[in-house]
């Protein structure tokens, strides 16, 4: 079927199959790479995308469920500026650079985008709140302590 | 992972998907959130033909109070309920169930109606329904009729629905009582429980003990008849008969629904 989306602002239409999951849309049809496979479950985590705002797991949505809709990947958070290094961070990715909130990378962009969903739902989280909001988000390295601390600190950056 | 080829079909209004289901037959499926629905195709365990995507009948997303009743529409998202003012305010127990259910990103896909419909024993909500005494509204070929929350969980992930028949909304009498209490025991955060239980006024519901969400009729008989909740609470296994797997074993299972049993009784209590 013809499955339209705009993703990160661009509208990326293509001819899919009926089955095609909204993750493998967004990698290989609009080739934006980052988010990524992980379980392929729905347990991990590594493919959460915003879909109209909310987080998703992208690897249980149909592409064709979020026909006519806008996802957000990670590649969208930054504010374009002018050339390539130009852009801006977002405030979430600042704080994973400055807190160290990544180890191998594998789960980051996942987990950024889990946390860009709980900030925009609670502004201001505990840290019992930030660790409840990745439930669903699995880091295989362990690395918890320092994505808990960049969120909260985004959160004290956003807030502020 | 991908499913087994199936055709997709969007329905703009309730008709139109009973109609799509009814051209689909036997294997057709309705589509709300996916996230029970979706897994089991990937795996395969699950293959139909034709998928009729309710998802955007924004029609059947909604909290209300209806007379006696609050009335929840199937697909509104567990996010939903957990952030209801009505709900919490009326029905605390639904919402706060609806709010431990999976993960944030499970809980802005997942719809009441997805997890009532699928029947899984190990699910929280179809416990929740009835403890609380629900009526589940389906509309099919034959029209729109009511089920007891009691007669729909018929046996592992088979509900009384009939094929090309919709359930559309859920109707939940207002507590006499304001005690009510939601536990639930797993390994890890985003697991089903190995045993739930959910209490509201003299009702026990539990989780995972049987091959349907059950009743813990002999807890009920004892509170009605007078026994402290930490004695009720010591009959929540009788006549259960849960499953025997990785998780817990049945003795183990018979001891967790005891002793949450016996808390959900006594938050209960302490919030009467």
């Amino acid at each position: 079927m013809k499955v339209s989306v705009t993703v990160n602002g661009n509208p990326v239409t293509a001819e899919v199959p009926d089955r095609t999951l909204l993750v493998h849309f967004v990698r290989e049809e609009a080739g934006l790479t980052a988010t990524n496979v992980g379980c392929d479950t729905s347990s991990c985590g590594a493919c959460t995308v915003l879909l109209d705002g909310q987080s998703v797991k992208s690897c249980t949505v149909l592409a064709a469920q979020a026909d006519g809709r806008a996802v957000t990947t990670v590649e969208g958070l930054a504010r374009k500026g002018e050339g390539e290094a130009g852009g801006e961070l977002h405030p979430v990715q600042q704080a994973f650079r400055a807190e160290h909130g990544l180890q191998c990378g594998f789960c980051t962009p996942g987990m950024v985008m889990a946390a860009v969903s709980l900030l925009a739902e609670n502004p201001s989280p505990t840290e019992e709140d930030v660790r409840l909001g990745l439930e669903g988000n699995l880091c295989r390295c362990t690395g918890y302590h320092n994505i808990v601390r960049a969120i909260l600190a985004a959160s004290k950056e956003q807030v502020s | 992972m991908i499913p087994a080829a199936f055709t997709y079909l969007r329905a703009g209004s309730v008709d139109e998907a009973l109609a799509l289901a009814a051209d689909g037959g036997d294997d057709a499926k309705f589509l709300a959130g996916g996230h029970s629905l979706l897994p089991l195709m990937k795996l395969r365990l699950a293959v139909p033909e034709v998928l009729v995507d309710i998802g955007r009948l924004s029609e059947l997303s909604y909290v209300r109070a209806d007379g006696g009743d609050i009335a929840v529409g199937a697909l509104t998202s567990y996010h939903d309920l957990a952030q209801s003012s009505l709900l919490a305010r009326e029905l605390p127990l639904l919402a706060q169930a609806a709010s431990q259910v999976g993960d944030p990103q499970v809980r802005h896909r997942g719809t009441i109606g997805g997890s009532l419909a699928h029947a899984d024993p190990a699910a929280d909500l179809p416990a929740v329904v009835l403890a609380l005494d629900a009526a589940l509204i389906a509309r099919g070929p034959a029209g729109v009729r009511e089920i007891a929350a009691a007669d729909f969980f018929q046996g592992l992930f088979e509900s009384a629905l009939q094929p090309g028949e919709l359930l559309t909304e859920i109707r939940i009498p207002r507590p006499a009582s304001a005690g009510w209490s939601f536990q639930k025991f797993t390994k890890r955060a985003i697991d089903w429980a190995i045993v739930g239980v959910a209490v509201t006024g003299g009702r026990v519901a539990l989780v995972n003990m049987g091959q349907q969400p059950v009743r813990a009729s002999a807890v009920e008989q004892a509170l009605a008849s007078g026994a402290a909740p930490r004695d009720a609470a010591a009959f929540a296994a009788e006549g259960t008969s849960p499953p025997d797997d990785l998780n817990g074993d049945v003795r183990y299972r018979s001891h967790l629904a005891r002793v949450l049993t016996a808390r959900a009784l006594d938050e209960a209590a302490a919030r009467a």
